[in-house]
């Protein structure tokens, strides 16, 4: 039971990196791709806030007779993350939107076939 | 004072002079600038390298916050190599730069692509220098994401497409790599890689630690380009401006494998690795794959450019398969090879971008006649295809010969045969480009072309003599990653 319910945030971290993998991976259409490498990010920002937590820790603020504190470095290593993942989303879009403008096309099939008959 | 600072110097003067580069504005002014960032980053690491030979390894503790708790920057003999490779290679092709930058972009374009270019040189140092294997990741973004950017600038609009695949599969593997580093802290506490590498015997045995080796794994094999992992380098290569290839060809993924050498041998140490892990036959097996079908595949290329991108990854494959025997003196060869295919596989992709530069393209048609027209272009493109080849005299022989015996050493004569047809297969592709320059006469209305200016035939010549000199004299680099290669081994002492 622990290990189902007891790591219920790592099953969703497992589930949604997956997912976003898969997105990555299966769908041809460019802006689908981008929102999927998305999710694959935010899974591994869920996985780092998840194992920051120390069981019974309190706020890593100084308080009196606290003796126990959760980790508060993953969350700063996360905030690095997120801004990395914020930069590569723009960047990723920003290469659609040129690529809308070269093509006329965001789908990977229809790319393709302009590839090649060019 | 200055020397003592000289680790973060080596990415703040790149890190620094990229906004001021941007705040210039005019590429006139903006080139000589980034021009001399890159020569002062170049004196960094030369200064690097000669007080890490002198006094052993340097720990900079970045803002005073002393290691493990702060961001440590650690120099050793084996990143003050790959730092001291990256730098030149930089210098060497901002100086090409000027010319063909000048001549490929637009002028709006041509400040953001310095700008680029040294936020991507900033992170490519920054991983060779930090101590800290978060910090590994932070330094991977900024140079990959400036990477797509300079890729993205390429004026066939398949760039764009090339570069859209290279930024999935580049931000893949860096994110699997995050994920690695986070599975080591989360059993280990720690980011520190000298720090790391003590306190991961202990906690070895654990699923979580086989599955964050596997995946920083998988993530940095994505970056360099293993075998079937490649697929996004020979489009951004062949599509990129020409001065980005030469950049991104010769420094990129020798970083990415440094990185691969810095996890695997150090912080995991070579019993992890290569005893409780199967890694070396994994390797090994990708490697001979990696020799023997992109150098094939790079035969039948008609881009000439996307050619030497496929004989890239066959590259790639010599140095993981020197680095796949686990031995000092299999790592010296990956090591040498790193140094010396930089060399020559940047001086053929700056011999093309002049070929581009007076031809417009890079295709094979344009090679007919090459040799009355541009004489010293060519000759560029033989020696550095003969380097590739590894036909003695050049820095490419010195480095398969390392391989060679690397192999025999531990029996592997197969591989030693390996080695030797890959050589077999370049020599094909460079007598297809042979027979063309020197053995057909120009189109009639080609035959008007001229030599490239001398702002492109400078540095493509001065990387080309070196691979030459790299070739004859190879006390330098022989020593170097000999002394690099133990101290990658002998794990941090």
């Amino acid at each position: 039971m622990s290990t189902i319910l007891g790591l219920y945030n790592y099953w969703i971290v497992v589930l949604l990196m997956m997912t976003g993998f898969y997105i990555v991976i299966a769908h041809g259409n460019l802006i689908k791709k981008v929102i999927g490498l998305n999710i694959f990010q935010t899974s591994v920002i869920i996985m780092y806030i998840s194992m920051g937590k120390v069981r019974d820790g309190a706020p890593p603020i100084l308080t009196e007779g606290v003796t126990l504190f959760s980790n508060p470095l993953p969350h700063v290593l996360m905030l690095t993350a997120i801004v990395v993942g914020v930069a590569t989303t723009a960047l990723a879009l920003s290469l659609v939107v040129r690529i809308n403008e070269a093509y006329g096309s965001i789908e990977e099939e229809d790319i393709h076939t302009q590839e090649k008959s060019s | 004072m200055i020397s003592a600072n000289l680790p973060a110097l080596q990415v703040i003067i790149p890190l620094l002079a990229a906004p001021l580069a941007f705040l210039l504005r005019k590429p006139r002014l903006v080139w000589p600038f980034a021009l001399l960032a890159t020569i002062l980053t170049v004196l960094t690491s030369i200064g690097l390298l000669q007080q890490v030979l002198d006094e052993g390894v340097i720990s900079y503790a970045m803002g005073g916050w002393s290691p493990p708790w702060g961001i440590e920057y650690r120099v050793d003999a084996a990143n003050a190599y790959v730092a001291l490779i990256v730098s030149a290679m930089g210098a060497i092709v901002m100086f090409y730069a000027g010319t063909s930058i000048r001549h490929e972009l637009p002028e709006h374009k041509q400040t953001l692509f310095h700008v680029a270019y040294l936020l991507c040189l900033a992170g490519l140092l920054g991983i060779t220098v930090t101590g800290d294997a978060f910090n590994v990741f932070v330094f991977l973004e900024v140079s990959s994401l400036s990477t797509y950017i300079m890729v993205s600038l390429g004026a066939n609009r398949r760039a764009l497409t090339a570069t859209f695949q290279y930024l999935i599969m580049g931000t893949l593997g860096a994110t699997f790599i995050l994920i690695g580093v986070g599975l080591m802290y989360v059993m280990t506490g720690t980011l520190n890689m000298v720090d790391l590498a003590q306190r991961l015997p202990e906690v070895a045995d654990s699923r979580t630690i086989y599955s964050a080796f596997a995946f920083v794994t998988v993530g940095v094999c994505l970056k360099l380009a293993l075998f079937p992992l490649h697929g996004w380098l020979p489009n951004a290569y062949a599509y990129a401006p020409s001065v980005a290839t030469a950049f991104v060809a010769s420094t990129a993924t020798k970083v990415a494998i440094y990185v691969l050498l810095r996890f695997v041998l150090t912080i995991f140490g070579v019993t992890f690795s290569f005893n409780t892990m199967p890694l070396g036959y994994i390797l090994m097996v990708l490697a001979v794959i990696a020799i023997l079908i992109p150098s094939t595949v790079a035969i039948y290329q008609s881009n000439v450019k996307r050619l030497f991108a496929y004989s890239s990854v066959g590259q790639v494959g010599y140095i993981i398969l020197g680095i796949s025997f686990g031995t000092v003196l299999g790592v010296s060869a990956g090591l040498l090879h790193i140094f010396n295919h930089a060399l020559t596989k940047g001086a053929l992709f700056l011999a093309l971008g002049c070929l581009y530069y007076r031809t417009g393209s890079v295709h094979l048609d344009a090679f007919r006649g090459l040799g009355k027209t541009m004489p010293w272009t060519m000759a560029a493109i033989v020696v550095g295809g003969l380097g590739l080849v590894g036909v003695p005299l050049t820095a490419g022989f010195i480095s398969k010969w390392y391989l060679v015996m690397a192999a025999l050493e531990q029996g592997y004569w197969p591989l030693a045969a390996v080695a030797l047809a890959g050589s077999l297969l370049a020599a094909i592709y460079l007598w297809k480009l042979v027979e063309l320059a020197y053995f057909q006469q120009p189109d009639s209305d080609a035959a008007q072309i001229r030599e490239a200016p001398l702002s492109l035939l400078v540095p493509t010549l001065l990387v080309t003599a070196s691979t030459i000199y790299f070739g004859i004299n190879t006390d330098l680099t022989v020593g170097v990653a000999t002394v690099a290669a133990e101290t990658l081994i002998g794990g941090v002492r």
